[in-house]
């Protein structure tokens, strides 16, 4: 399929500046969001403190103190980041030829570590050894990092597994793995959390004493496969 | 040489401008809620802005100094006091070895800063002192301060020469902390990306009626009660990046404005962000306060927010030639 490269940009406040690809989850427009994220981290924009890639959408944070230093004058600092945005030709933006990390995930999908998964599977009148079939069948592309640290979106699961995130965020344990709509995360903490709880790994995803904190970063790929509790126990 | 905390307060950190660079691994800035205050208390002691300095909610810390030390106090008003005797916000104080400074009432504010010459002697965690409670930092970054804590601290031996026999001297100068004159109970916000995502009778009451900030309001954000908005829209978001003083929609027709705990991203439409220049006063309102939102532009948000840092450097190079005065006749 072909994209237009069609884009917009608008501010965050005052101090961040925005580019979005169109508000979908898509592997390719996500793709040119994680290719111009690079690009920004090897030569940042002037001023820039950083720059998060989401699924659609770039946000660039920046100093508007340093910012005035380099352009004094009348002119409005947005417009000026914008105009520097926009020179790093976004549309141009593509990454296809970059490899993607494979990551297999181990996961227990027992009913003690699976709170939701019963729920799940009626709501699609299917059965449970069904849904952990179809969650195992298919690799997962990491979208984007966000809400928790080391919190990795992912999708799309197939659609007889999707169902709408609860109305109401339940406790989370660390390391769950849940269903929310047609995406898949895993808790890297415990936390109040409105995805379907399905299974959980044994993997650390988030870790504050290593140099490398997260162990899934954007762009991964990620493959899903189930242990026994036993396994789960002793990993 | 430390600083020891003799009595817990509910929920005293220690902070910094924030933790940059590592957003996109979901891992979010935190950092003083009121970084205007925290710089404010690291200039009136010759810090750099972005040394540590200790966040403090009241009932505060009462803090016991082994060696002499040069501190200031600033943001919240909490009734500093030195030895049982009534000091001074906002301008720095010498403190003798053994002084323990502790705080008596709420006056004005939500959150005070203690800065202190030379910072703390803390490890830093990817670049930055700005404590983060829930994700298993070591030490004093993963925790709030408790009885017990101690803390490295520098004294110099001017200190010593200059207090002499005496407790504690508060130094003749005083930041001067006020540079805006927007009306207290105004908040200045511009639209965000989803504000036409409000239909327009719901844009009016934004603009028109006043929130107040209930009970439910921490470091993370604040909630705010007010008439329901309404959504023109239902399609469903999908997450981006937030930031803050972002002001979120959530499905109740209800807004909650993120602080300085905000997660990297969120998926509630971003109707709005309070312009940086007003992220201090925010910090400092406490949950019962009123206000109103009044409607800018970037242009005047970005003249507010210069004019802001202008005067807090004023107030560095000021602080900064007076105690080099004071430390060099030593």
């Amino acid at each position: 399929m072909n994209y237009e490269p069609t884009y917009r940009i608008f501010p965050l406040g005052d101090a961040a500046i925005t580019i979005d690809f169109g508000s979908i989850i898509d592997e390719q427009i996500n793709k040119k969001i994680l290719a111009g994220f690079h690009q920004l981290q090897k030569d940042p924009l002037p001023a820039m403190i950083e720059a998060v890639p989401a699924y659609s959408s770039l946000t660039v944070y920046y100093d508007l103190a340093v910012l005035k230093k380099i352009i004094p004058g009348e002119k409005i600092l947005y417009d000026w980041m914008k105009e520097q945005l926009e020179k790093r030709d976004p549309a141009s933006w593509d990454e296809n030829n970059q490899p993607a990390r494979i990551v297999k995930v181990p996961v227990c999908y027992e009913n003690e570590f699976a709170p939701d998964i019963a729920q799940l599977a009626s709501y699609n009148n299917i059965g449970v050894e069904e849904v952990i079939a179809l969650h195992v069948s298919a690799s997962y592309r990491v979208y984007m990092l966000g809400f928790l640290p080391g919190f990795a979106y992912m999708g799309p699961v197939k659609e007889h597994i999707q169902m709408p995130r609860k109305l109401r965020p339940a406790k989370v344990a660390a390391g769950s793995v849940g269903i929310a709509g047609n995406q898949t995360g895993i808790y890297p903490l415990a936390s109040p959390g409105g995805w379907h709880i399905i299974g959980r790994t044994p993997l650390r995803l988030f870790d504050a004493g290593k140099q490398d904190p997260t162990l899934l970063k954007a762009g991964d790929t990620v493959q899903f496969y189930s242990i026994a509790t036993h396994e789960f126990e002793n990993y | 040489m430390n600083l020891r905390i003799i009595k817990s307060g509910v929920l005293d950190t220690v902070q910094d401008m924030g933790r940059y660079g590592s957003r996109y691994l979901g891992i979010n800035p935190g950092g003083a809620m009121d970084k205007y205050a925290a710089r404010i208390a690291n200039s009136l002691v010759m810090n750099e802005p972005d040394a540590a300095v200790i966040e403090f909610h009241f009932p505060a810390s009462a803090v016991f100094f082994e060696q002499p030390a040069l501190i200031a106090v600033s943001g919240a008003d909490f009734s500093p006091y030195v030895n049982g005797e009534p000091v001074p916000s906002l301008q720095p104080i010498l403190l003798s070895k053994y002084s323990i400074l502790q705080f008596e009432r709420v006056i004005k504010g939500a959150r005070g800063y203690l800065g202190i010459y030379g910072g703390m002697n803390i490890q830093p965690w990817l670049n930055s002192y700005s404590a983060n409670l829930k994700i298993g930092i070591d030490g004093y970054l993963g925790k709030p301060l408790q009885a017990n804590d101690e803390i490295g601290i520098q004294t110099v031996d001017a200190f010593t020469a200059l207090l002499n026999t005496k407790e504690f001297i508060v130094l003749p100068w005083k930041a001067d902390a006020s540079w805006d004159n927007t009306a207290n109970e105004e908040i200045k916000i511009l639209p965000g990306p989803e504000w036409d995502r409000l239909d327009r009778n719901s844009q009016t009451k934004l603009l028109n009626e006043s929130f107040t900030i209930n009970n439910q309001s921490d470091r993370m954000g604040y909630q705010l009660s007010g008439p329901p908005l309404i959504q023109q829209s239902n399609d469903e978001m999908i997450s981006s990046a937030v930031t803050f003083g972002t002001v979120q929609l959530l499905p109740d027709g209800q807004l909650i404005i993120l602080m300085a705990d905000h997660q990297a991203t969120g998926g509630y439409p971003r109707i709005a962000n309070v312009i940086s220049a007003h992220h201090s006063r925010l910090a400092q309102a406490r949950p019962g306060e009123k206000f109103q939102f009044v409607l800018s532009n970037q242009q005047e948000a970005e003249e507010l927010f210069l004019k802001q840092e202008n005067h807090l450097g004023h107030l560095r190079n000021a602080c900064r030639f007076r105690l080099e005065q004071l430390l060099g006749s030593f």
